[in-house]
């Protein structure tokens, strides 16, 4: 070779957002950068919050993300009223976790059968892939409907729930309409454990990267959704810390490739991994037995440090999500009476995280004198998985090199597919930092 | 709009995206069990979102979600426009500049400069615009997010050749199709319903909460005498302002109303109805 070899995708496809990727490698082989280049749109979702009630906050921060408006809702909720001390009912709770339950069912389904399972099985989409095995895709359809409706039952609508409050639920969904989903969701749980099944069959590209796993561990259950006091974020070497310590061991960095920041791990700057792999391989212990026991037997040597096999660990967190929703269904018998806390105004701030369908999300928020939101800080799943995302491209880029140029560009996306990358919700940002800083923020806790 | 019957070969349908949070697009893959049945007539031949094969136009149908917010995407909604027969703009963002318009009042320096460290890499316009400000456009589907029936109605007039039939009466409307009582007379919520382009199904005054407005104004809204209303009954100008000025905040009747309610102009003195 000559001259280094280039390789790019201008637009990823099947992903949601606007990506690129750019590669290049040197004569000798070495990989000189992979770029996971987002070229989003920044929207100054942070900004646009400062001035307004706290009562509009989750209505604004769902718009950041059309497939996890409740993940960024319920994070939202929860770090206000940790601001505002309020203590929201068991029940509220609970309802709150079903509503997340039907966000990570349509979230991956939609992945998992119209985005992903392509790459394993031949087919340049969903929409090929359905003509040529319908039934397999029908299935998603029916699973992605029946995440949806949850949502619906219990948000008003399924994309940007109307329904989410501060304190609670603007109004308590009738008992019937969530018992009538419990025949729904026997039969999801049932396809999600097929359809694990099934992509524990596929033929999975060998890839063998162990990586730092961040997730959130709570007492109360693999799905959690909200301020339960209990959760704190744990990682793979060790990591152990509360929710509100977040921003001192995580530092947000920007990138001239991207309109996203990146998030690495203090203090020796590691990227990190978040989302389903990270969760399975952290707290595993939490799932609902029947999940569990095919997590077991699905064929993944845990931890799984593949990221090709997270079709699988989606499926099982699919599976894992009907389950826990069927629990949660069969105990709501009667329509709450007070299913809000009015909150009381104060200045104030609080944070919260929950796990979103891509992994941990993090939000903080001031309340000012006037009751009035007077700062915020979102950094969303995607966003901490990039750095992860282009550690990966670089290990991977060399074992490609000998299939060929379009064997590589196929893989890397494949690769990137394997992420389930938001883009939309990565390139959210915008945060408040000091003037005349270098492009390396930072950390939070040197801040004045 | 002057649709014509489709040729014999299958209308190509193509779908782009700009500064939006990929919602509307959902609401598209969510048809999609009812676009199967159209799937034999129609061939959709660009959505990155969904599928690896992207063909190049001329399309007969572009579906155009999110708002115009960088240089880039200004001269790619130009090429989009000659590549397309109809252009449809889909959702808030598309149809009036989103949420994120809300920086159109500010200025983008402040928010870049205090927010990314480095903001010479970011490429982005101090405003964020519909659609319909730099290209014609042949149809608007309103909502955040649009209402999945509507896209499914949208999509089969354009290949009868027929125009679509979408709602223009207001949120009231459906509040009263569906039974609920109005929030704003039994109590006494500010709500913008009697303003709103109906299409939701009045989903937020039956979960007790006001309409904010997120399929932006119905057809000759009058805000002057609702948000005067709503003032002498006690709501401050402030929270109002915030109400009209979310998520279709430049729509020109609701960024009007926010401007005036920002200004501090008195209330009208007279009339009691909203």
């Amino acid at each position: 070779m000559s001259e280094p070899l280039k390789f790019s995708v201008k637009s990823l496809t099947r992903v949601e957002g606007e990506g690129a990727l750019r590669i290049r490698v040197a004569e000798n082989g070495t990989v000189e950068f992979a770029d996971f280049n987002i070229y989003e749109p920044p929207r100054f979702f942070e900004r646009l919050l400062c001035g307004r009630e706290v009562r509009e906050v989750p209505d604004i921060v769902a718009r950041i993300c059309g497939i996890c408006p409740v993940a960024y809702q319920l994070t939202a909720c929860g770090a206000l009223e940790n601001a505002l001390g309020i203590a929201v009912t068991p029940e509220v709770q609970a309802l709150r976790r079903l509503l997340y339950c039907g966000e990570w069912i349509q979230s991956h389904a939609l992945h998992i059968f119209l985005l992903h399972a392509a790459d394993y099985l031949g087919y340049e989409s969903g929409f090929t892939l359905a003509a040529a095995r319908p039934e397999f895709v029908e299935r998603g359809l029916r699973l992605k409907a029946v995440g949806s409706r949850i949502i619906e039952v219990l948000g008003g609508r399924a994309v940007h729930p109307i329904n989410v409050a501060v304190g609670g639920f603007h109004r308590a969904p009738a008992a019937a309409a969530v018992r009538e989903l419990l025949p729904d969701l026997a039969w999801g749980l049932a396809a999600a454990l097929e359809t694990v099944a099934e992509a524990a069959a596929f033929t999975i590209p060998a890839f063998d990267l162990p990586c730092e796993c961040v997730a959130l561990d709570s007492p109360h259950g693999y799905v959690n959704a909200g301020p339960d006091g209990e959760a704190r974020i744990v990682g793979s070497s060790g990591l152990d810390i509360p929710i509100p310590d977040y921003e001192r061991r995580f530092r947000e960095r920007q990138v001239p490739h991207s309109t996203a920041l990146h998030s690495l791990l203090e203090p020796d700057g590691r990227p990190y991994l978040v989302g389903p792999v990270a969760r399975m391989n952290l707290t595993r212990q939490r799932l609902p037995d029947q999940t569990r026991r095919a997590a077991d037997s699905c064929g993944i040597d845990w931890p799984c440090t593949n990221s090709f096999q997270s079709i699988i660990v989606r499926g099982l967190e699919v599976a894992a999500a009907f389950e826990e929703a069927i629990g949660i269904a069969h105990d709501y018998r009667a329509d709450l009476a007070a299913c809000r806390i009015e909150p009381t105004l104060r200045p104030a701030t609080g944070c919260n995280a929950t796990e979103a369908p891509r992994g941990l999300l993090y939000q903080k928020y001031e309340i000012g004198p006037d009751g009035l939101i007077a700062a915020a800080t979102i950094i969303p799943p995607t966003s901490q998985n990039q750095a992860r995302i282009e550690a990966d491209l670089r290990a991977l880029v060399p074992r490609l090199l000998p299939l060929g140029a379009a064997a590589v560009t196929q893989r890397c996306e494949q690769l990137i597919r394997n992420y389930d990358p938001c883009i939309s919700c990565a390139t959210h940002a915008i945060r408040v930092v000091l003037e005349g800083v270098t492009p390396t923020r930072p950390a939070p806790s040197s801040r004045p | 709009m002057h649709p014509q019957p489709p040729a014999r070969r299958r209308p190509t349908l193509a779908v782009f995206k700009f500064a939006s949070c990929d919602g509307c697009q959902l609401q598209l893959l969510d048809a999609q069990g009812k676009l199967l049945a159209l799937a034999g007539e129609v061939d959709i031949v660009h959505f990155l979102e969904a599928r690896s094969r992207v063909l190049p136009g001329p399309y007969d149908v572009g579906l155009v979600e999110g708002s115009i917010s960088t240089p880039a995407d200004l001269e790619r909604i130009r090429e989009i426009r000659r590549e397309c027969r109809y252009l449809v703009t889909l959702g808030a963002c598309a149809t009036a500049g989103g949420i994120q318009a809300l920086r159109n009042w500010g200025h983008i320096d402040q928010f870049l400069g205090a927010v990314y460290a480095a903001p010479e890499y970011i490429d982005t316009l101090a405003t964020s615009t519909p659609v319909a400000d730099h290209v014609p456009v042949d149809f608007e589907l309103r909502g955040c997010p649009i209402d999945t029936g509507q896209l499914v109605e949208l999509i089969t007039a354009l290949l009868v050749g027929r125009r679509p039939r979408v709602p223009t009466a207001s949120v009231c409307v459906e509040c009263k199709e569906r039974g609920t009582v109005c929030v704003a007379v039994a109590r006494g919520v500010a709500c913008l319903g009697p303003v709103t382009q109906a299409g939701c199904g009045a989903i937020c005054p039956a979960h007790d909460r006001e309409c904010f407005g997120c399929y932006g104004p119905a057809e000759q809204p009058n805000l002057v005498s609702l948000t005067g209303f709503y003032e002498r009954r006690g709501h401050p100008r402030e929270q109002l302002r915030r109400l009209v000025a979310s998520h279709n905040a430049w729509a020109p009747p609701f960024r009007a109303a926010a401007e005036r309610l920002a200004d501090g102009l008195a209330p009208p003195a007279s009339g009691d109805r909203p």
